[in-house]
């Protein structure tokens, strides 16, 4: 994928003049990937200082209007500006993907240590890990959210119980094959504690393994969210994100597509963007991952 | 052999039963009264402790756990708060569109991307394998629901060629079965056909590396029997797994396909049990499918030693 000519970008005219190992410089679509996840990122997380509109105010005058210089994407069915809650909504919607993906990891990570070291613990925690990856992780998502009511952190915590067991299992098999090494061994026959022994000689090898998982984990809950607001148990419809724009423009779908459209398309480009961050960072940093999880 | 069939079906028993018991705690767990989400805002005390004691949330929670389990085990999955009929009964009249659907996404996407996924490896580096490659991470990148109305928008209003929404029964009238229910197959599909693509062609390209194959081009076997049997077959085992673990996005894209094409299934019914809050039939819809799912799995697991005679056990 990123074999195709690369052209000298600003980007890599920057990494060149870092003098970065070769094998760190960014391929062309990696880079044009960055670029666009970091044009989103900057425009959502700006969003307040430059929108022309309220995202909340609603204008009976100004239904479905089309595109116009003062709503570059038109209005929605109460006159408000698509364009503005569009890109309101983002910041939701990112915020929830870095939150669930971070929180993914960390809790992820401490009990895959946990399990990849001690065998007791490990036939337990691994018989719940299969049995919670065994409910389809939408489902769960769905009814925590619905049980706990649709708040910002019941969507965080929903995405985050369906995707730590799979950060789970990936940081123990990769502390399960760290710790036939010499070295771990060395580290217990010269009596070193277990909590130095994992965080000093386990730890490490599971960073770029958990990178790599962290950003699919991110586009993943972007996508969750999405679903779980466009089947109506989503964060509550006052505020914008990308999946509540979508549910409300479900209903008026055949007047006016570009309801669904315009969030959808910024949806699966930011998505889009992370996962091809994903893809490259897993051949930068772990070429074997490709291999074990393809 | 037989052995092993014995030993992996018994080891579903202990992955159900914990699932049981998540979905079990999922609703006696959440913050606050059960009984009290249940009955709603406008409930009287007595309103509440008639629930409480017809769901048994007076007794200790072990007790109501294997009360519980003493009912599913017996095939009962409670009645539903807002219709009073038994959620077995519910789920039977609405799992037959959703079955429907999902067979034939299995077959489409079984039938679409394994072959594209060998060509893409056949042609490594090719324009059909960036082609191939780039419509597997725009598979994953594009929401099931947007797919669907864009699928709509394109054939349905513009082209015209195939009605909007709607689900007819395959022993009612065919015809109207498929014309109804190939936009819903195909949304569901780009995800699964993404996955599935992207396994076989990353499995087989492994496979063309190996010196079998170079063995069986050199001896001068047909490039066709070269790519299917000598590759294929050995490059099945990883894609059977992919088929295998993907059924759960299919899962969680029912949910999603059934709304926007408006199709009477469980996923419109799990929807509906949410927006309701109907909280039996929706534990009694995540145990079916996950009991779905691990069956699914399970048939996948050994089935391995019939597509790969190597595999013994």
């Amino acid at each position: 994928m990123n074999r195709a000519p690369q052209p000298a970008s600003g980007m890599q005219t920057v990494l060149g003049m870092l003098s970065l190992p070769k094998r760190w410089r960014l391929g062309a679509i990696p880079t044009i990937a960055a670029l666009l996840l970091g044009l989103i990122v900057l425009a959502t997380v700006c969003a307040p200082l430059y929108i022309p509109h309220d995202p909340l105010a609603i204008d009976p005058l100004y239904r479905f209007k089309g595109s116009s210089a003062a709503f570059p994407m038109g209005t929605d069915n109460f006159g408000r500006d698509i364009f503005s809650r569009v890109m309101m909504g983002g910041r939701v919607s990112l915020f929830i993907g870095v939150g669930a993906a971070l929180i993914s990891v960390a809790l992820g990570l401490a009990i895959g240590l946990v399990s990849g070291f001690f065998r007791t613990a490990d036939a337990i925690i691994m018989r719940a890990m299969d049995s919670l990856m065994a409910i389809p992780s939408i489902l769960l998502a769905i009814a925590l959210v619905a049980l706990n009511g649709p708040s910002l952190w019941s969507m965080i915590a929903a995405i985050t119980i369906s995707e730590v067991p799979r950060v789970v299992r990936l940081v123990r098999s990769v502390v399960l094959s760290a710790r036939e090494e010499p070295y771990v061994e060395a580290a217990i026959a010269l009596g070193s504690s277990m909590p130095k022994i994992l965080i000093q000689h386990l730890l490490p090898n599971t960073l770029a393994p958990l990178i790599v998982q962290g950003t699919y984990i991110c586009a993943s809950a972007i996508l969750v969210e999405a679903i779980l607001s466009f089947l109506g148990a989503g964060v509550s419809t006052e505020i914008p994100t990308w999946g509540n724009i979508m549910a409300e423009g479900r209903l008026y779908f055949q007047i006016k597509p570009m309801l669904i459209f315009w969030p959808g398309m910024m949806l699966s480009a930011c998505i889009l963007a992370i996962n091809l961050l994903g893809d490259a960072a897993r051949d930068l940093l772990d070429p074997r991952l490709r291999k074990r999880e393809a | 052999m037989i052995g092993y069939i014995v030993r992996r079906t018994l080891a579903v028993v202990p992955v159900m039963a914990i699932v049981a018991v998540f979905v079990f705690l999922l609703l006696r767990l959440t913050p606050g009264d059960p009984a009290a989400i249940l009955a709603g805002d406008a409930a009287t005390p007595a309103q509440l402790e008639k629930i409480r004691a017809s769901l048994g949330l007076n007794e200790p929670l072990p007790l109501q756990f294997v009360t519980w389990v003493g009912h599913l085990l017996q095939g009962d999955l409670g009645i539903s708060f807002i219709s009073n009929t038994p959620v077995t009964e519910m789920i039977g009249q609405r799992i037959w569109p959703t079955l429907n659907i999902a067979a034939l996404t299995i077959l489409l996407s079984v039938a679409i991307a394994v072959p594209i996924g060998v060509v893409a490896a056949w042609r490594h580096r090719s324009w059909v394998d960036y082609a191939v490659m780039s419509f597997s991470v725009l598979g994953f990148s594009v929401p099931v629901f947007v797919i669907g109305y864009v699928l709509i928008q394109f054939f349905s209003i513009h082209l015209r060629w195939l009605p909007v929404q709607g689900y007819t029964a395959p022993g009612e009238d065919f015809g109207r079965f498929l014309a109804r229910a190939t936009l819903p197959c195909l949304t569901l599909a780009a995800i699964y056909v993404a996955l599935i693509a992207r396994m076989t062609r990353a499995s087989l390209l492994e496979v063309l590396g190996e010196d079998y194959i170079r063995t069986a081009r050199a001896k001068g076997v047909k490039e066709r029997f070269v790519l299917f049997r000598h590759g294929l077959r050995n490059a099945a085992v990883p894609i059977l797994t992919v088929i295998g673990s993907g059924f759960a996005l299919l899962i969680g894209g029912v949910v999603v396909t059934e709304t926007v094409f408006n199709i009477p299934g469980l996923g419109r019914l799990t929807v509906d049990a949410i927006l309701a809050r109907d909280y039996p039939v929706i534990q009694g819809i995540i145990l079916l499918m996950s009991a779905l799912y691990v069956l699914v799995n399970l048939v996948i697991d050994l089935s391995y030693s019939l597509v790969d005679p190597r595999i013994r056990y």
